[in-house]
């Protein structure tokens, strides 16, 4: 599903990730862990296109196709889905709006024909209610005056609506409390299937007691230096980064 | 380099230059270039007009000639040389056609283009329950198609141009025209005085609510012609009305001059709804080309409890100056101007309002989104004004900039002069740049660069798109992302 080989991304000239490879198959679920700095979010913005974000070698392999040169919007409709650690604000739009808008524009770059306001607002209804999103939120403007696990909340339903075959969920658990945390793992276990991966991007341990990943890997200073079962994070959690690497 | 030339071209049609820039071939009658005495006698003989709106014009003209163009707005352009200008042009096919049938099909095919097909809203308007809206079509100087006219007709609405009206109801024109914007008003609006070729006059009698939106699609045409639109409108007491008009020219090289004059009268507790979508050719990338949109628009709020709103979306013309104006002189009346100008390019805006509060308890609400892009010049020039004797006066200001280039510039210059200690007058200003934060986080949700500024531009107008009326609110949010269309990066 992902292929990424010996991958090196610079920012402003500054070399952030050395050399990393990384193999997701469809139905797994990765996930990263790293002290901050160590370029997990760098990783995440490069997979999705971002500007700034210069790849001076190796490659990054999407469903057998390098996307490397794609912009971030064919990226996501490829089957990408970026989920943000800092979901932003766009006031006087609102998140109905939004979502629409979004899942249009997938559709039409994968020559499908728009989907009508009435399937749409039934497709949103079933996700909003299977994340117990209210519906007053999808009225409200995108992330305007929303909590931080208000806005979490809101990312895994635009993960829902758009349904994609892989989801870089980039410190999607981070500032929450309990109960926001496990509707997060609620909102990824609901997406995980034999055809969707997941890359999970945190530093903590607590996420993954509600998600049980297939593969745990360790990032220091650009690099993966370790990987192995679900085991490793909780020895890490035990040890620290230090002595398990 | 053939090959070249072609790609460019394809990608020029692709990423949507000016979308009505095409020419139609209609033979136009015209006056000879330039003005003088002769040129206004001209057009007034070839109007069958009265002695008196004669003297009238010639009046105007006179004082125009000792008059000076304005040069404190915040724009540049080349000198305009008014003896290198057509004053009248009008299509010569016809001899004012009694229905659309009538009308030449050439001008009907332009109105299509446009997406305006009236002889569709023709039959939309026999289904029951539809909105229906009623299209005084200006094409050059001359009206060449009238709709809905009897519907009108019953309730007692006049709806039809003005050089019918100075026919048909010279005491009215008479006893309104030039008493809200006054001949010698400024520079442009002398000049409209002098030359105007035609426009709309709109009568509400007393206690009417118009049974339908009015809207006019001004569309200049021929080469070289300035364009001197006068519209009239009157809500006698208790009347309603909502007024639209819509602005398309075709691509020209050649800068085209449009001096309007807009004037609005509310009586006694009558509402007055005025909207604006204009997007003429703004030139081409290089400044190249584009209207110069110098218009004087104002509304007398006369009556008590009166109302007039302005509801503006610019995203045309090369240079604009523009004003649209609330002498509120009726105890108790409001005023509204709800402003969205883009620019992009090089195009340069000076827009914004002014608010005259003449008697007491008048309020009056200023909202203005401003959006630059390209190597444009966005300008919000408003003045909140409170006489002596006008107590308890309040006023909302809250004028918002968006950079979406960092090529561009944004400008605010609110005047505010109080003379009553009792008003109330507030004023809010931002000014910022589109976020990348935003931009990415709508491309990595699968919108396109151009999609996504649209989307975050529409939101940041939401105040004002949402006094537009639903027909061409669509319409409206569609033009933003047009303008805009080229100007990331």
């Amino acid at each position: 599903m992902l292929t990424v080989r010996d991958l090196r991304v610079s920012v402003e000239n500054k070399e952030i990730i050395k050399g990393l490879s990384l193999e997701i198959r469809p139905g797994e679920v990765h996930a990263i862990m790293g002290l901050n700095g160590a370029g997990k979010s760098t990783l995440a913005n490069t997979i999705a296109g971002r500007d700034d974000y210069e790849v001076t070698a190796g490659s990054i392999e999407f469903d057998g196709k390098d996307i490397k040169d794609l912009e971030p919007h064919e990226r996501v409709g490829e089957g990408l889905f970026l989920g943000f650690q800092y979901p932003v604000e766009i006031p006087g739009v609102s998140n109905l709006n939004f979502m629409r808008t979004a899942l249009n524009s997938v559709r039409r770059y994968r020559g499908e024909e728009d989907m009508s306001a009435a399937e749409f607002m039934k497709l949103v209804r079933v996700k909003a209610a299977e994340l117990k999103m209210d519906l007053d939120m999808l009225k409200r403007f995108v992330n305007v005056g929303f909590s931080g696990g208000e806005k979490k909340r809101n990312e895994m339903v635009q993960m829902a609506v758009l349904n994609p075959k892989l989801a870089v969920l980039d410190e999607t658990d981070s500032g929450l409390d309990i109960d926001a945390l496990k509707v997060v793992a609620d909102g990824i276990n609901a997406q995980r299937n034999n055809d969707t991966a997941i890359l999970l991007i945190t530093h903590y341990q607590r996420l993954l007691d509600y998600v049980q990943p297939d593969v745990v890997h360790v990032m220091i200073d650009g690099k993966i230096v370790k990987s192995g079962g679900k085991e490793l994070a909780a020895e890490l959690e035990e040890k620290g980064y230090a002595d398990v690497a | 380099m053939a090959g070249t030339q072609e790609t460019r071209e394809q990608v020029a049609e692709i990423t949507g230059e000016y979308k009505y820039g095409f020419v139609t071939d209609v033979e136009m009658d015209m006056a000879p270039k330039g003005l003088s005495e002769d040129i206004v006698r001209f057009i007034s003989a070839k109007k069958e007009e009265p002695e008196w709106l004669l003297n009238w014009r010639l009046k105007a003209y006179r004082a125009w000639l000792k008059m000076d163009e304005p040069d404190w707005a915040k724009v540049n352009y080349p000198k305009i040389d008014y003896n290198d200008t057509y004053f009248y042009a009008a299509p010569k096919s016809q001899d004012k056609p009694k229905s659309l049938d009538e009308v030449d099909p050439e001008l009907l095919r332009v109105y299509e283009k446009l997406g305006i097909p009236l002889a569709e809203q023709e039959v939309l308007a026999g289904v029951e329950g539809a909105r229906k809206i009623a299209v005084d079509a200006v094409f050059d100087s001359v009206s060449v198609a009238t709709t809905f006219r009897e519907e009108l007709k019953k309730a007692g609405v006049i709806f039809m141009s003005i050089s019918e009206a100075v026919h048909e109801y010279p005491d009215l024109i008479k006893k309104y025209m030039g008493t809200v914007v006054p001949q010698r008003d400024n520079y442009f609006a002398a000049l409209n005085c002098a030359v105007f070729s035609d426009g709309t006059f709109v009568y509400i009698p007393k206690g009417v609510r118009c049974p339908m939106e009015l809207s006019t699609y001004f569309r200049i045409n021929a080469e070289n012609t300035g364009q001197f639109e006068r519209t009239l409108i009157i809500a006698e007491e208790g009347s309603y009305v909502s007024y639209l008009e819509g602005c398309t020219a075709p691509m020209r090289d050649e800068n085209q001059l449009h001096a309007a004059v807009v004037e609005l009268v509310a009586l006694d507790d009558a509402e007055i709804k005025y909207s604006t979508v204009q997007n003429w050719y703004p030139g081409d990338k290089d400044g190249k080309g584009g209207i110069y949109n110098f218009v004087t628009k104002r509304a007398l709020c006369k009556g008590k409890n009166s109302k007039v709103s302005w509801t503006q979306v610019e995203t045309g013309s090369a240079v604009t100056w523009k004003y649209p104006s609330c002498v509120l002189a009726g105890e108790g009346s409001v005023g509204e101007f709800y402003s969205v100008a883009v620019t992009n390019n090089l195009q340069q805006a000076d827009t914004g309002t002014k608010m005259i509060h003449m008697a007491p308890n008048t309020r009056s609400t200023i909202i203005s989104k401003g959006i630059s892009a390209g190597r444009s010049q966005n300008c919000y020039r408003g003045l909140v004004k409170v006489l002596s004797g006008a107590e308890n006066v309040r006023n909302y200001t809250q004028c918002d900039s968006l950079l979406v280039s960092s090529t561009s510039a944004a400008h605010t210059v609110p005047y505010i002069e109080v003379k009553n200690p009792t008003a109330q007058i507030e004023h809010e200003a931002t000014t910022s740049k589109i976020s990348e934060d935003q931009l990415f986080y709508c491309r990595a949700r699968g919108l396109g660069e151009e999609e996504a500024v649209a989307m975050i531009v529409n939101g940041f107008c939401k105040e004002v798109m949402q006094h537009l009326p639903m027909e061409f609110a669509v319409e409206a949010q569609k033009l933003l992302g047009i303008s805009l269309e080229g100007s990331v990066g």
